[in-house]
């Protein structure tokens, strides 16, 4: 008989705060600066360097911990955590160990059944990020740059809750979207402003304890997530129905070939010798700084859908898409604001920005175009300046480089033609040019209008109102 | 002497303080350690239960700074002191396979 | 009078009157130190052309009357565990032989602004670990009362370096009775201050929750002056603390009438010199003639201050020199294989014994299993020991005490035996970890002709009742 087995799973993310400086020193945190031109004696661990905790970074840690229903530590501090390895110039890492700042929270999510579950979320505590180790191939060394020492980061450590990809992919969402409403991070797991570790262990059906678990890094994709669950499940499986036992150890995941290995050294003791940093005081929350914090917290998206329910016109379905990146959901509002229609809005959103950043891979929170262009666009096509193929047109300009349409439709004369004279003596010359359709028209083939119609336009290089174009047509050859 | 040292203790406390001992060296080591510890042990005499351990000595929290961007670039500076670099990095033995 | 044998106060003011120049008196002071340093080692670098520089420089801006104070002019010794930068600081390890800072620690820049000439950097224990300053890689520095005998530690370059007319004045750092031993075993006086009143931005770091920086110097105004300018509120280090009362030297008034002065019965008793406890008890007896009220008490858990010291600091040590690893600056080893070898022979050969002594222990007490028993025992300790001193300053101003059991011990006679030497450090480390401010202030001499030391141990921000009391005696002490 076959066993049954199931999987038990818990995250630790890591989530690099949206901060301009560091966690510790007043460094910029800004992404592609040349190798350690980012950095000062405290991130790069210099003697005699101190180290003063960047106020935003404890602010966004407990509004991250109140949005994920965590009690806050009135009392935290800050520990180091020792350990050798050239990413981390002090060789130790600042962290939380024993009084992090966030306890006992968790997120609802949906589960591929429909049903809902709470993920519990042990813990969020703030630390420091490492540097970057580049390989020299040439020389067979490795090279340090520190500019990513010292960014900010949040850990949150959930409860082993989950119990499939699915699931996990659910709660990494819900967390994403939770940390971007508070503006908190851009929560990218491509760039690595989130990362996901995963202890994972297998159970039989019905056992009340858990298995030993492994923690796997290096998942830089929902897609080597999934991959990575079923990969170290079914390792497991395999290990415990061959009568082996499973080894309690960190591995990296390959995603190219879809399988890990033990990260393991005989140099790596795994003793931290966690201990109060002696550098930096002490956190006490006051009532009065958790209520700054919690009035400044944002309209999250369940009652941002309850909203646009209540007061625009648009399908659920929209409204489920438009608040699922917060980015989009700005680009709404803000388009809306300034007098556009809902409906029209909604449909530029859903329709040619989607279509355009699936196509070119762009990232919700990477649009370059303004809600005022968009709402100029809009603009333009009710007051039919421009018929709707002019429109798209200019609007795959507007998405690449955020011009103004107003403009860029005056510059390329693209505004329609709305000079009845030259409109009708244009479709004079297309009745004379094309005898045939006119005739298989006045014989009851209706669609030979169409045709008629596309010649017009391109005889007017596109600038008429199609609408127009039609209803002239069928005047004039009705005479 | 009430604490003894192994011979696997010293060699695993050389793994975490990153330190290599000669033989010699790590029997001094063995015998200056549980000297030192048979010493601290004299702290198990006090009763230290209800005691709040003191890490800080005052009383001063809340040290903040503000989220303003004070530093620039200070490479040079950086790496002058570096036993090797390249590139503007410092220079390692090589970290992964 | 000679300019090398001046306090700061009477250098400045000559200086001001325009009897010297901040260059002449550097250049006397560089004179002293080519003529002697051979025999003392106080210094691990001097910078000649640097001091003569800045000297020309402050003594433009006494002469356009920028610099009015106290220090304007004056040549000072710097301890080399304090970063200055552009200037070699080892922490007199082999590990740091090279290093140069690339910025001014926050106390040294303190200076500067009242005018200081940094001459060089002093010769210390290895990363402040030690008692005698034999534990230096560039040699042990001698006591310039007596050749033979150690100038105490970890300050030992910069005690000695005051003793010696090498500079007027010196600042040190004090993390378990290193500036007040040395201070005791020279001759001269030397203050540890309140934590957190000196910043420690750029203080290489021992114990980072027990360091201070502090004053050697020849006499107690001086101290107050140095202090002074070294005291401020540095935003760069969360520990420092915003102090309003920083006018030390408006403490400086003979009178101690009616101040409460208790002495430790323990600071008395078993291990204590004989010579050292008269001279001791005699200052105090000074105190008293002059209006103090002296009387014994019990100040309990004196002796696990010691073992409660060795554990917290050897664990911060073990932590805060775990940055010297041969990649960003120092000592690398020629030949290694691979990144694990290439630390382990960096730092093995980079540190010495003592230093190694307590990374390991250090390393130890923090480890999985041993955390709760060893480190977290200690800090509950510390916390009692805190408690035992708001009791006493409950019913004293002052606790009076000698500084180290002995005089000055001969070169080499200490290291044989690390746990003897950590026992001599038992009426000063308290100090450091309850952090109090403490002075040490000479009371005379034994038959041997080895200074003595008197110390004063006041409650948290009260340097100026130290101050005050430490004047008072030394007025006195001098018309003998």
């Amino acid at each position: 008989m076959y066993k049954e087995y199931e999987t038990v799973i818990g995250l630790e993310v890591h989530v690099e705060l949206a901060t301009k400086t560091k966690i510790f020193c007043g460094c910029s945190t800004a992404f592609g600066a040349a190798p350690n031109t980012q950095t000062c004696p405290v991130c790069t661990g210099m003697p005699g360097s101190l180290p003063v905790l960047n106020k935003q970074v404890l602010e966004y840690a407990i509004a991250v911990g109140l949005a994920t229903n965590c009690d806050i530590t009135r009392y935290a501090k800050f520990d180091r955590k020792n350990y050798f390895y050239p990413d981390n110039p002090q060789n130790y890492q600042i962290s939380q160990l024993y009084l992090p700042i966030c306890r006992n929270g968790g997120v609802e999510i949906e589960t591929a059944q429909g049903g809902k579950k709470i993920v519990g979320i042990h813990e969020i505590h703030m630390e420091e990020d490492a540097g970057k180790l580049i390989h020299d191939e040439w020389e067979d060394c490795s090279l340090v740059d520190y500019n990513r020492s010292g960014v900010p980061l949040i850990e949150i450590v959930s409860e082993p809750d989950m119990r499939n990809a699915e699931e996990v992919i659910a709660y990494l969402e819900k967390l994403r979207l939770v940390i971007q409403y508070l503006g908190a991070s851009d929560c990218k797991l491509q760039e690595g402003s989130m990362r996901a570790d995963v202890n994972l262990s297998v159970r039989e059906v019905g056992a009340e304890a858990f298995g030993t678990r492994t923690e796997m890094k290096n998942l830089n994709s929902f897609k080597a997530i999934t991959r990575a669950i079923e990969g170290e499940t079914e390792r497991q499986i395999d290990l415990m129905e061959a009568g082996e036992s499973v080894v309690q150890e960190t591995r990296r995941w390959d995603d190219t070939k879809g399988e890990s290995y033990a990260m393991r050294s005989k140099e790596d003791a795994q003793d931290y010798r966690y201990f109060p940093d002696p550098d930096l005081t002490p956190i006490s929350v006051s009532e009065e700084m958790l209520q700054e914090i919690r009035a400044r917290q944002p309209e999250f998206r369940t009652e941002k859908m309850a909203r646009y329910r209540e007061e625009f016109d648009i399908p659920d379905y929209d409204i489920d898409i438009i608040t699922g990146e917060k980015p989009l959901a700005d680009l709404f509002e803000a388009a809306v604001a300034l007098g556009a229609q809902p409906k029209k809005v909604s449909n530029w959103i859903m329709g040619e920005t989607l279509r355009l950043m699936k196509e070119r891979e762009v990232d919700a929170s990477d649009l370059r175009f303004s809600p005022e262009n968009l709402a100029k666009l809009i603009a333009l096509t009710d007051t039919k300046q421009i018929n709707s193929s002019v429109a798209k047109e200019v609007f795959e300009v507007m998405f690449e480089e955020n011009v103004d349409p107003e403009r860029y439709v005056d510059e390329k004369g693209l505004k329609t033609v709305n000079d009845e004279g030259a409109l009708k003596k244009t479709i004079e010359e297309v009745i004379a040019a094309n005898p045939q359709s006119v005739e298989d028209y006045r014989n009851g083939k209706e669609k030979a209008i169409g045709f008629l119609v596309g010649q017009t336009m391109k005889a007017m290089k596109g600038k008429a109102d199609p609408g127009a174009v039609n209803q002239m047509l069928k005047e004039l050859l009705q005479k | 002497m009430a604490n003894i040292i192994s011979d696997e203790t010293i060699e695993y406390v050389g793994i975490l303080a990153k330190l290599e001992l000669s033989d010699e060296e790590k029997e001094q080591a063995k015998s200056d350690m549980g000297r030192m510890l048979d010493y601290i042990d004299k702290l198990g005499e006090l009763d230290t239960t209800d005691v709040e351990p003191m890490s800080h000595v005052f009383r001063v929290e809340n040290v903040f700074r503000e989220d303003v961007v004070t530093n620039g670039d200070e490479r040079e500076r950086l790496l002058s002191n570096a036993p090797q670099e390249k590139d503007g990095m410092f220079v390692v033995p090589r970290t992964f396979e | 009078m000679n300019v090398i044998e001046m306090t700061a106060a009477q250098l400045s003011a000559a200086i001001r009157e325009g009897k010297t120049t901040a260059v002449e008196a550097a250049e006397a002071v560089l004179a002293q130190i080519e003529k002697e340093d051979k025999n003392y080692n106080c210094y691990v670098t001097v910078d000649r052309d640097g001091a003569l520089t800045q000297a020309r420089a402050v003594q433009a801006k006494i002469e356009a009357g920028e610099l009015t104070g106290p220090l304007a002019g004056v040549p000072v010794a710097v301890k080399d565990n304090i970063c200055t930068e552009g200037l070699r600081t080892t922490c007199s390890s082999k590990i740091l032989h090279n290093f140069v800072p690339t910025y001014t620690a926050e106390a040294v820049k303190n200076l500067q602004k009242a005018g200081a000439v940094i001459l060089g950097k002093t010769n210390m224990d290895e990363f402040a670990m030690g008692s005698t300053t034999e534990t230096s890689a560039y040699g042990p520095t001698k006591n310039p009362r007596n050749l033979e005998h150690v100038p105490g530690g970890s300050s030992g370059g910069s005690a000695a370096a005051v003793a010696a007319d090498e500079c007027i004045y010196a600042i040190g750092s004090d993390t378990g009775g290193s500036i007040r031993q040395p201070a005791s075993y020279c001759g001269v006086v030397g203050m540890k201050p309140t934590y957190g009143t000196v910043s420690r931005y750029g203080l290489i770091a021992y114990g980072s929750s027990l360091d201070q920086i502090g004053p050697l110097t020849k006499d107690v105004r001086d101290c107050a002056a140095v202090l002074e300018a070294l005291a401020s509120h540095d935003p760069k280090d969360s520990t420092s603390v915003s102090r309003a009362d920083k006018d030390f030297t408006a403490a400086l008034t003979e009178d101690v009438k009616g101040l409460r002065i208790g002495i430790p019965i323990d600071y008395l008793g078993e291990g204590l010199d004989d010579e050292v406890r008269t001279a001791v008890l005699q200052a105090a007896e000074v105190l008293e003639k002059k209006g103090a009220l002296v009387e014994r008490f019990d100040l309990s858990l004196v002796e696990y201050a010691i073992p409660a010291y060795y554990t917290i600091a050897a664990a911060e040590a073990s932590s805060n020199l775990e940055r010297f690893d041969g990649i960003k600056y120092g000592y690398r080893t020629e030949e290694y294989a691979g990144l694990h070898n290439m630390y382990k022979k960096s730092r093995s050969e980079g540190f010495g014994e003592e230093v190694k002594r307590r990374i390991m222990l250090g390393s130890f007490v923090l480890s999985s299993g041993y955390y709760d028993a060893y480190y977290l025992k200690a800090l509950k300790v510390k916390a009692l020991i805190k408690k035992a001193f708001d009791e006493a300053f409950a019913k004293y101003d002052l606790i009076l005490g000698p500084v180290a059991p002995t005089t000055a011990p001969k070169l080499g006679e200490s290291l044989a035996d690390p746990i003897q030497m950590y026992l001599g450090d038992i009426y000063t480390i308290a100090v450091n970890l309850a952090g109090l401010p403490g002075i040490s202030v000479p009371c005379g001499q034994d038959s041997k002709g080895l200074p003595i030391g008197l110390q004063l141990i006041g409650d948290c921000f009260q340097e100026k009742k130290l101050l005050r009391a430490a004047y008072t005696y030394e007025q006195h002490a001098k018309k003998l």
